[in-house]
């Protein structure tokens, strides 16, 4: 038993640190270390040069172009990428949509989707939530009906993150409404997201921001050949997706960096006549984050070993300890960032970063994304399957009450 | 990065498991307590013939040359049993102290009696003044032609019975001062020693203990004179490893008996286990149990880091850890359980007891807080 790197996963992570140091666009860099997030531009450019690196496709197996890592690689690579911090890459094209295809698709399919979806030259988006099929995922109701070489797609998607940046979106609907288990009527159709019929109308969610979306279909006609799997067969395909490897579900980086910054703005304001550092109680929360941090960050290796062990086979039930925990450092290190920052993370900053402009800065620059950040990470427990609902998995998984 | 166990170490939770399964049931423990020494000497030399006392000493020593990871699993299987025997004051804490500090002489004279189970020790080093406070020590050596010691120890684990004790003294300094301790071997039957035995919470045996004039010979000495806090820290800090594995194997323990509790135990005409409310607490156990065993885990890899601040900062990131964990399984298991939970025929009391005795060891998750408060940077 031993938790140190070995000096050839060492190696291996001083790689990674030093190709996204040199290669990641400085003005992505700066604004991302403010905490904004990453444009549509920005994602795209920084997953392209991942993509002619080889590395977009980490999970993806060799001979789809994938780089061969092991798990533990895998998991260097995510937790480099999102402490740098550098954009994440895509996860609709990367570890769901590539794998499913890799797994279920037609050779056609693949030769037509792999390559753009590795090189975002395609934006997909995920179709599963409606609204009346949350964590009851199998009573969805949008409907494709067969008619000739074609489906046709009726109903309503909602939760639909960057649907209004995608370009396709690979979608559950219902093919079978008198199939005897509702699991057993279920396809999954990939849907060009221009054509006629598809609406998309914005959420605006509590940080202010455009990121989810209501997606419409009214008479959607999509070619039988973008059938992924078997008519009705589309339950497992979505059961594999969501299954799928979950090495970087509890997106440590990010709450590493968020300590950081914590401990980095505390330096520069005051409480009680002394930088807010020097404050016990201050420190004291800080010393749990680090607790916590410490604890997922050798919980994560377990679990990734252990998945390395299998052989990649059996999703691993603590996966979902990793997502509950992960989510609770997520939102509790950017609420520390929020307190932090105080009454300067309350306004609504209009302006752009002072770095950018020759205007005199209205607010510290450090102010404007602290309470978005802690705004929507009150979305870590509720998507990827609630943290409540992680809880029912462990129960049916481990404990079995 | 590597979580497998080699083949020595399966085989020697194998036989451990074996052992306390034949003879560490809730009522045979019951039988224990009320032994003489609080514990089962019989016991004692059946793990002395398994290997087990001489688990983590050098071959030259008539040891097995085990390292922290064995010690790991033997006290996480332990910790399943609620172990009565001295096994963390003579091997872990007295142990580690002889190891790191004890000339070879001193070491080829106590490690084979301490393998062959012939010899019990006790690690007396907190005051009642001190609290956590490692330096907090008044108990003084003065040098003339030997030693004369005096002053008082309190809550020495295995105390009572130890033949035995490693003493911290002041040889130099004030109170508080990093400088100045040294650490005695002292014959626990020496004239000037006062000891006091007690039950702790938990049902294990501790003591306060007194020192008034006892004489000691000049090579009680054990190490460097003045500079024992460095051997100190080490002893607790492999203390804090291993209670973090027994807490580990206690909260194992009870995890499976308030399962079997919700699967079996019937309300409004069901398993209790049927409701999600306790299905999600009994999650929630789950997640702060491996949170817990992570935990344990890394204190146990940091005993061997060379760097002392890395190695005291992680360790106190372990304590934490494992305190909260147990914490929160040990009180969720007595919450599921309802009323019987609380009765004392019950094992899921005294489960509950030992974690939380070993919280209040070796610094509790707000000491250490506060020491990880004080190194942020």
């Amino acid at each position: 038993m031993d938790l140190q790197l070995a000096p050839e996963e060492v190696a291996f992570r001083d790689e990674v640190r030093t190709f996204i140091r040199d290669n990641l666009p400085p003005n992505t860099r700066d604004r991302m270390r403010l905490g904004y997030k990453p444009s549509k531009p920005e994602i795209i450019a920084w997953q392209r040069i991942l993509n002619a690196k080889g590395w977009a496709t980490f999970n993806w197996p060799r001979e789809y172009g994938g780089p061969g890592w092991s798990a533990i690689q895998r998991m260097i690579f995510l937790e480099e990428n999102l402490s740098a911090p550098a954009p994440e890459l895509l996860s609709f094209n990367i570890t769901m949509l590539g794998p499913v295809l890799i797994q279920f698709g037609t050779e056609e399919q693949k030769r037509r989707f792999l390559p753009r979806a590795a090189n975002l030259d395609d934006w997909w988006c995920q179709g599963f939530s409606e609204p009346g099929a949350g964590s009851d995922l199998a009573s969805l109701r949008t409907a494709a009906k067969r008619d000739g070489d074609h489906y046709v797609v009726n109903g309503q998607k909602i939760w639909t993150s960057t649907a209004h940046h995608a370009d396709w979106c690979f979608c559950l609907v219902r093919t079978n409404p008198q199939a005897p288990k509702r699991q057993e009527g279920i396809s999954f159709l990939l849907i060009d997201m221009k054509t006629p019929g598809v609406e998309v109308r914005p959420i605006i969610s509590i940080d202010g921001s455009h990121h989810l979306n209501e997606v419409f279909f009214t008479d959607v006609r999509v070619p039988a050949e973008n059938l992924v799997g078997e008519e009705n067969k589309g339950w497992s395909v979505a059961k594999y997706l969501l299954g799928n490897e979950r090495t970087g579900i509890a997106r440590l980086g990010i709450s590493k960096a968020a300590i950081r910054r914590t401990k980095e703005v505390a330096r520069e304001v005051r409480m009680n006549g002394r930088p807010l550092i020097e404050d016990k109680a201050f420190r004291i929360r800080v010393a749990q984050l680090e607790v916590e941090a410490k604890a997922l960050e050798i919980m994560q290796l377990r679990v990734v070993s252990a998945f390395e062990k299998s052989g990649g086979k059996k999703p691993d039930p603590l996966s979902s300890v990793l997502k509950i925990k992960g989510t609770e450092l997520l939102q509790n290190s950017s609420e520390l960032v929020m307190d932090v920052g105080g009454p300067q993370a309350m306004p609504v900053w209009q302006q752009e970063l002072a770095a950018l402009t020759n205007e005199p800065a209205l607010a510290p620059d450090w102010a404007a994304q602290m309470a978005p950040a802690y705004l929507m990470l009150r979305a870590a427990s509720i998507y990827g399957g609630t943290n409540e609902i992680q809880k029912n998995i462990l129960n049916k998984a481990v404990l079995e009450l | 990065m590597d979580f497998d166990l080699t083949e020595d170490q399966r085989l020697l939770t194998e036989s451990v498991v074996r052992l306390l399964g034949d003879t560490y049931s809730f009522e045979q423990r019951k039988q224990m307590l009320s032994l003489p020494n609080g514990y089962s000497e019989r016991l004692w030399r059946q793990y002395a013939e398994l290997g087990l006392l001489g688990l983590p000493f050098a071959e030259d020593f008539g040891g097995f040359g085990g390292g922290p990871v064995d010690v790991m699993l033997l006290m996480q299987a332990f910790g399943r049993h609620l172990v009565l025997e001295p096994y963390l004051a003579t091997v872990v804490l007295s142990g580690t102290a002889l190891r790191l500090a004890g000339s070879d002489a001193q070491q080829a004279e106590i490690i084979p009696a301490i393998v062959s189970g012939k010899t019990t020790l006790a690690f007396a080093h907190y005051e009642r003044q001190a609290r956590y406070d490692m330096t907090d020590v008044l108990t003084a050596a003065k040098h003339q032609d030997d030693w004369l010691l005096d002053g008082a120890k309190s809550v020495v684990l295995h105390g009572d019975t130890a033949d035995q004790l490693l003493v911290s003294a002041r040889t130099s300094g004030e109170r508080d001062d990093p400088q100045g301790l040294s650490l005695f071997m002292v014959d626990a039957s020496s004239p000037g020693i006062t000891r006091h035995g007690y039950a702790l919470r938990d049902g294990s045996r501790a003591a306060e203990i007194s020192f008034s004039s006892v004489h000691l010979p000049t090579e009680a000495l054990l190490g460097e004179q003045d500079n024992a806090l460095p051997v100190i820290e080490r002893v607790v800090q492999a203390g804090i490893a291993a209670t973090a594995a027994e807490v580990v194997g206690g909260m194992e323990t009870l995890q499976a008996m308030t399962l079997d509790y919700l699967r079996t135990r019937q309300q409004f005409g069901r398993p209790i286990g049927e409701n999600q409310a306790l299905q999600h607490r009994a999650a929630e156990m789950l997640v702060n149990l491996e949170q817990g065993r992570s935990m344990a885990m890394l204190a146990t890899m940091m005993l061997g880091e060379p760097d002392p601040a890395e190695r005291a900062r992680n360790i106190s990131l372990a304590k934490v850890g494992v305190g909260q964990a147990g914490r929160f399984v040990s009180q969720n298991a007595i919450q599921l359980h309802g009323g019987i939970g609380m009765t004392d025929e019950y094992a899921a009391g005294h489960f509950f007891r030992r974690i939380m005795v070993f919280e209040h060891l070796f610094g509790d998750i707000a000491y250490h807080l506060d020491k990880l408060a004080d190194d942020i940077d």
